[in-house]
């Protein structure tokens, strides 16, 4: 049964994460942007990094504004809201270039940080993309989605340990902000059923905050029954859909 | 309780009927005359309109028009339509050309004939065509009227609705929905996207084009601008369209973070209700129709799916959460005077009938969150507001929602979902005659125009 749970578990962050790139993708896909006459006002971008010039390991805050865009992406960061403030510790000098795409056209904006080797530090670069995988899984294996019953938005008793283990987790790691999406079941209607998504992802929101994590770093996203993992009406997949997920808030 | 609960459905299909026949009449009609109008639907026969001229387009539009006008007569509900195989022989294309005692006399047994004549000519469709009384030989004509557009088998079909709206006017006194759009949400492009379609579910276009998923169409009072909802990096946000400009233009007080949906036109079009967490909780706000101004008019959780009523344009009706299971309630546009109107069981996606006295819903009167698998149906009902008495209008057939009224009060779209297929149909708002509208894609959420 545990194992069974675990594997259960394990699909269910795969097929997550494969929703997860599958909706990047079509995001920033043209295709929808390229048949949809230019319209509107045109965006605009702005974008900049403090410090412009830094020893590698060392952190650089990215912050953008745009306006009148729909979808806004930094490239090697992906997706970002239209306006944000990013922490990132490049460990070579790097040209972050953003686009922000809307009714209207596109504008992009770039800003470029320069990075000094570390002293003895020459091993990092090639360490970087395995290191950023494991604070991946990291964050996969120890803040767990939370699962609900039927109609519910209440967070079972059960789960308490498994959200205690979650605030820890993020206290350890402050830099870290977390999206969470609230998921339906297949039954009920499809506008009622957002309501309850955002409830579900404003109790689970709750209770991490209760246990210490600052608001600001946790946003609620309600998919009601549109973003469904599973779509088989037996109970088994109804609860797989039944629950707040965890995703990096990138 | 029981007993009382049987005889209700009757009481009212009666009302439902008979309001449904003098809807453009004195709204208090209804209660004096009973039920039994059905008994006087005129029998209207409709002739083949006879081509004129050789264009090699001529044969494939009248064969749209004629079938068009034939659906569009039928589907009124207002007329007895004559079966075309009990029509006389011949092709009158002017009432010099029609034998009338041969339409008046068994089997057609016509007491109306519409009928005339269809012509290509240099691109241009021109259509006669009249209204003869059948069983007035003497002076017959009812209706005349010429027509004229670009040939294509679109403009045959709008003529027909135009020419079949002119008839219903006539001969009713209704105004006809046969020129009404219906919006809805279709994933037949792999991701759900707001089309529009006519009345009769032909000429479905995509409106939206914007790759993520957009949900519950709105179209203003006045058919300019449409709106929805559409996620993305930010959440669910109110997006417009203009369908005049055929673009997106901007909503402003749309986009707050996490969900802002279902949103609904005030009748005047100058006001904007929808569904935003911007505070914490889903409560209904409500913003002018350029998205300025929001502020919020409910203040318990799980509010959604509001809906204006369009004969006073002062009240809204919602769905709420704030007891449990979803209801349907009713409040003033200010937020006060809150009457639920459901009594219990699984209420949702109300839409509120033109003339103000009714509510159309989705509702699982059987709903038991505590038993397995999914209990009882999910069905379209009707209910009277003054007496919250109701009617069942759809039983047995898949799980229904989003019922929405067509202009004259007399139909209902809505979306049934049989095996995971979701597709739209139509009916008359006392139940009857069903049928099924779009067959591609998974169909959604539809909304009837206003006019």
């Amino acid at each position: 049964m545990n194992t069974k749970l675990r594997v259960l578990t394990c699909l269910v962050l795969l097929v997550a994460a494969a929703g997860f790139v599958g909706c990047k993708k079509k995001t920033t896909s043209p295709s929808g942007n390229m048949t949809a006459p230019p319209s509107g006002p045109a965006p605009t971008a702005q974008l900049t990094a403090t410090p412009t010039s830094i020893t590698a390991g060392d952190q650089v805050v990215l912050s953008w504004r745009t306006t009148d865009a729909t979808s806004v992406s930094i490239d090697g960061i992906g997706d970002v809201p239209s306006a944000g403030v990013k922490t990132v510790t490049p460990t070579e000098s790097t040209s972050y270039h953003l686009v922000a795409r809307g009714d209207g056209g596109s504008a992009d904006a770039t800003a470029r940080v320069t990075v000094a080797a570390a002293p003895g530090a020459t091993a990092v670069p090639n360490d970087m993309s395995s290191t950023n995988l494991t604070e991946e899984e990291a964050f996969k294996a120890s803040v767990q989605d939370i699962f609900f019953d039927y109609d519910s938005y209440d967070v079972r008793p059960t789960d308490d340990a498994s959200l205690s283990k979650s605030a820890a987790y993020l206290a350890q790691h402050p830099n870290l902000k977390v999206l969470i999406g609230g998921y339906c079941d297949e039954r009920g209607s499809n506008e009622y059923n957002l309501t309850l998504g955002q409830s579900r992802g404003d109790s689970v929101k709750k209770s991490l905050v209760a246990a210490g994590v600052a608001p600001d770093r946790l946003r609620v996203v309600s998919y009601g029954k549109e973003k469904p993992f599973c779509t088989e009406s037996t109970e088994e997949c109804w609860q797989q859909n039944r629950r707040a997920g965890f995703t990096l808030d990138r | 309780m029981n007993a009382l609960r049987r005889r209700l459905p009757r009481w009212f299909s009666g009302v439902v009927v008979v309001l449904a026949a003098s809807t453009a009449l004195s709204a208090q009609d209804w209660v004096k005359t009973g039920s039994g109008l059905g008994n006087q639907r005129i029998r209207v026969a409709a002739a083949d309109f006879k081509p004129v001229g050789s264009d090699p387009q001529t044969p494939q539009l009248k064969t749209v028009f004629d079938a068009t006008l034939f659906n569009d007569l039928t589907n009124a509900g207002v007329f007895e339509m004559v079966s075309k195989s009990m029509n006389p022989l011949g092709m009158p294309g002017a009432p010099a050309e029609i034998q009338l005692p041969q339409w008046a006399a068994d089997p057609a047994n016509a007491s109306m004939v519409a009928l005339g004549a269809l012509q290509v000519s240099g691109g241009r469709l021109t259509v006669s065509g009249w209204v003869l009384d059948a069983k007035n030989p003497g002076s017959p004509q009812v209706l005349g009227k010429q027509y004229g557009d670009t040939a294509s088998q679109d403009k045959a079909r709008a003529i027909a609705h135009r020419f079949a709206d002119d008839i219903i006017a006539r001969l009713s006194g209704l105004t006809g929905i046969a020129e009404t759009k219906i919006y809805f949400v279709s994933a037949r492009t792999g991701s759900k996207e707001i089309w529009m379609m006519d009345y009769d579910g032909q000429n479905q276009k995509i409106v939206t084009k914007l790759g993520s998923i957009s949900l519950s169409p709105r179209i203003s009072p006045d058919n300019s601008r449409l709106a929805f909802s559409s996620i993305g990096k930010e959440g669910w946000s109110i997006r417009m369209y203009s369908m005049e400009l055929g673009r997106m233009v901007s909503f402003s007080g749309g986009a707050a973070g996490g969900s802002n949906f279902s949103p609904a036109w005030a009748a005047d079009g100058s006001k904007i209700a929808f569904s935003s967490s911007r505070t914490g909780q889903s409560e209904i706000w409500v913003a002018d129709a350029n998205g300025g101004g929001a502020h919020k008019i409910t203040s318990f959780k799980n509010n959604s799916s509001p809906v204006w009523n369009p004969k006073t344009n002062a009240q809204i009706a919602w769905v709420s959460g704030r007891t449990g299971e979803p209801q349907i309630y009713t409040m003033d546009a200010d937020g006060a005077n809150v009457q639920q109107m459901t009594d219990g069981g699984y209420a949702v996606s109300p839409s509120w009938s033109p003339n103000g006295q009714f509510l159309a819903m989705a509702w699982n009167r059987k709903y038991d969150p505590k038993a397995a698998g999914a209990p009882g149906a999910q069905d379209i009902y009707v209910m009277d507001i003054a007496s919250k008495r109701w009617l069942q209008l759809t039983h047995d057939a898949g799980t229904n929602d989003f019922p929405s009224w067509s202009p004259d009060g007399r139909h209902l779209v809505f979306q049934r979902e049989i095996g995971h297929q979701s597709q739209l149909w139509t009916m008359l708002a006392d139940g009857t005659e069903q049928h099924q509208l779009t067959r591609s894609g998974k169909d959604s959420m539809p909304n009837w125009s206003w006019k």
